[in-house]
């Protein structure tokens, strides 16, 4: 391979020949013997790879849930549920591995032509970028969206919310969430509503062997009563998009990227705050009565704040998404507030869009586009700080220029 | 071109591609977002920005040598006025329900920016021959981004051209749309008419590498 790539080093296909060639072995370049180097193990690789891995258990269990709500959704769900008897088993995984598995194909099959063939075109080499988008991009779309339409948003994802920017790293929008915004707003059939959030349930529509898979959302936006427990919620045995049901393998996930210090503390903290704080103040509305039972948002506002984290993706959007390095706040200060409008404004999307309850997407891009301008103003105030200190420093006259005498006999 | 001189030719050309209105000056963006989701708005728009800018550039030209150049600006926007309110008489007319699928913007071209550009900066210094082709093509250049536009955004968002459907029929499922396509509602809203215009320019520019600006 290495002598390979000698071989092809300056030609057209160089780059794309290179990536499969860093990809499979260590580069075979060497630093050169002169001055001192420093050396990070953490590269760009590295970094992807984490939350890769941080995101393998999610779509494992994505996997099974897909089969588990199919079945559950025909046969009704199991009573004294246990999870080796009614969720682990084959028939859920084959589910799986049918649904599943060919989002994840798509997505990256169809985002790494299109890497390789911006980096032909650019020259330089091909970014690892994608490694890390192309597994998010099936975790948060439904389960039977038509592989097709991946593919379009993908290659729109990748082209425009990246590539048009200069590639990874200069991206102001996180990709993924391109790709699923685009998605919703170009074929919202496919994208809400209550029958494409389990597999088979848009086939059967309208048939005698209907199966209806509302997310609890959308049970809470129509005030209706749902039959989830709190801990099917927590755990991620409900409908939803593929890989955001279970907040505790988000939470797993998360604590992980953050022990490995790939995802900042702050984002995730600030924006779960974020989200109790608007969740408390629509529990209060309806405590104080402001709003009666008949209005539209009585279902989702009196919906305990802390619930507010355990369905829907956002708990999924705080760790992976809204942690993205590239388009997330920079500065220290900044990520506090980052993190903290997007968990207020998923929270409030929600509750004022009935129509339409899950807001965290949206509440992420929308900050993506602030987050500039919040570490402008950061870096502002600390640079005007600064400045205050030192007019108003006292600089103490030198003891040579005779002065210093003066004020001593001045104080005393 | 035996009636155009070459410098005559060129002022109509220049604007269909390198010195376009639209991608290279980016001018009259707001039109071209709002009302190119159909084909058959974007052909009557481009028709009447062709007749209000080409027969509004001959009498800001004519006018040139007595408009007081402080009040310049209220003269030309009467003059577009004028021509604009002609422009929706003959549609209220003649294509009821094209006119209001256009509403308000058949009376928004008075502030598209492409019709005071060409005026302040082209009809007020040159004859009236002059004046007309330039203004004859600005608007066909415009007119040529905007059917484009409409074209894909149709196309994509409807399935239809003119209104015709071209995919087949997306509720009898014929067509490409049995196949399982089905049409992107993204293109129907007016973000989309940006990043089509946006890829043009994108497409434009990297034809034409003597456009990208110097940083």
């Amino acid at each position: 391979m290495h002598e390979l790539k000698m071989k092809y080093q300056g030609k057209k296909m160089a780059p794309a020949f290179n990536a499969f060639h860093t990809f499979l072995y260590s580069p075979n370049e060497t630093t050169h013997a002169g001055g001192t180097h420093v050396k990070g193990a953490d590269d760009l690789k590295r970094t992807m790879n984490t939350v890769i891995m941080a995101l393998v258990p999610i779509l494992l269990f994505s996997m099974f849930n897909a089969g588990y709500q199919h079945f559950s959704a025909i046969n009704g769900f199991p009573e004294n549920f246990s999870v080796m008897e009614h969720f682990l088993t084959w028939d859920n995984f084959w589910i799986g591995i049918v649904k599943v598995l060919p989002l994840v194909v798509v997505s990256y099959g169809i985002g790494l032509i299109v890497e390789f063939i911006f980096a032909v075109i650019k020259g330089h080499e091909v970014e690892e970028g994608y490694l890390v988008t192309g597994m998010l991009v099936p975790l948060i779309v439904p389960v039977d969206t038509p592989l097709w339409m991946l593919a379009v948003a993908v290659v729109f994802g990748v082209v425009i919310g990246k590539e048009v920017f200069g590639g990874t790293g200069m991206n102001i929008l996180n990709p993924a969430l391109t790709i699923r915004a685009f998605l919703f707003f170009a074929y919202p059939t496919w994208m809400s509503g209550d029958k494409v959030w389990v597999h088979g349930a848009v086939d059967l529509a309208g048939g005698p062997d209907a199966i209806s898979g509302e997310t609890v959302l959308g049970f809470l936006a129509q005030n209706k009563e749902f039959q989830y427990s709190v801990s099917d919620m927590f755990f991620g045995f409900i409908p939803g998009s593929v890989g955001e049901t279970s907040a505790f393998l988000c939470l797993l996930g998360g604590l992980f990227l953050i022990f490995s210090k790939i995802a900042s503390w702050r984002i995730m903290v600030s924006a779960v705050i974020g989200s109790l704080v608007m969740g408390l103040v629509f529990n209060q509305v309806v405590e104080l009565g402001w709003i009666g039972e008949t209005s539209k948002f009585y279902g989702l506002m009196s919906f305990d704040f802390w619930k507010h984290l355990i369905v829907g993706g956002l708990a999924f959007g705080i760790v992976y998404m809204a942690t993205d390095p590239v388009t997330g706040a920079q500065t220290n200060r900044g990520k506090w507030i980052y993190g903290f409008l997007i968990g207020f404004i998923s929270v409030m999307i929600r509750v004022f869009n009935p129509a339409y309850p899950e807001g965290v997407f949206l509440a992420i891009l929308l900050m993506n586009v602030f987050a500039p301008t919040i570490d402008h103003y950061v870096i502002r105030g600390n640079v005007n700080r600064r400045m205050k200190r030192l007019k108003n420093a006292v600089i103490l006259p030198k003891d040579s220029d005779g002065k210093a005498e003066e004020l001593k006999a001045e104080t005393v | 071109m035996g009636l155009l001189t070459k410098k005559d030719a060129g002022l109509i050309l220049d604007p269909l591609a390198d010195n376009n209105p639209i991608t290279i000056q980016v001018l009259g963006i707001c039109s071209a977002l709002a009302i190119t989701a159909e084909l058959e708005a974007s052909v009557v728009m481009a028709i009447s920005v062709i007749f209000v800018l080409g027969v509004g550039n001959v009498v800001i030209s004519l006018m040139r040598n007595i408009i007081p150049s402080k009040i310049r600006i209220i003269v030309q926007l009467i003059v577009v006025a004028t021509l604009v309110i002609i422009v929706d008489q003959v549609l209220k007319a003649f294509a009821y329900e094209l006119s209001k699928t256009l509403g308000a913007f058949v009376g928004l071209i008075i502030t598209n920016c492409i019709i005071m550009g060409r005026f302040e900066a082209f009809a007020l210094a040159n004859g009236p021959w002059k004046s007309f082709l330039d203004g004859i093509g600005n608007a066909l250049g415009y007119g040529v981004i905007l059917i484009l536009v409409g074209f894909f955004r149709e196309l994509l968002g409807s399935g239809t051209l003119f209104g015709v459907p071209v995919l087949g029929d997306p509720i009898e499922k014929t067509g490409l749309y049995a196949t399982g396509y089905e049409n992107n509602g993204f293109m129907i809203i007016p973000p989309a008419a940006l990043i089509v215009v946006g890829i043009i320019i994108w497409v434009q520019r990297s034809r034409n590498p003597a456009l990208v600006e110097e940083n």
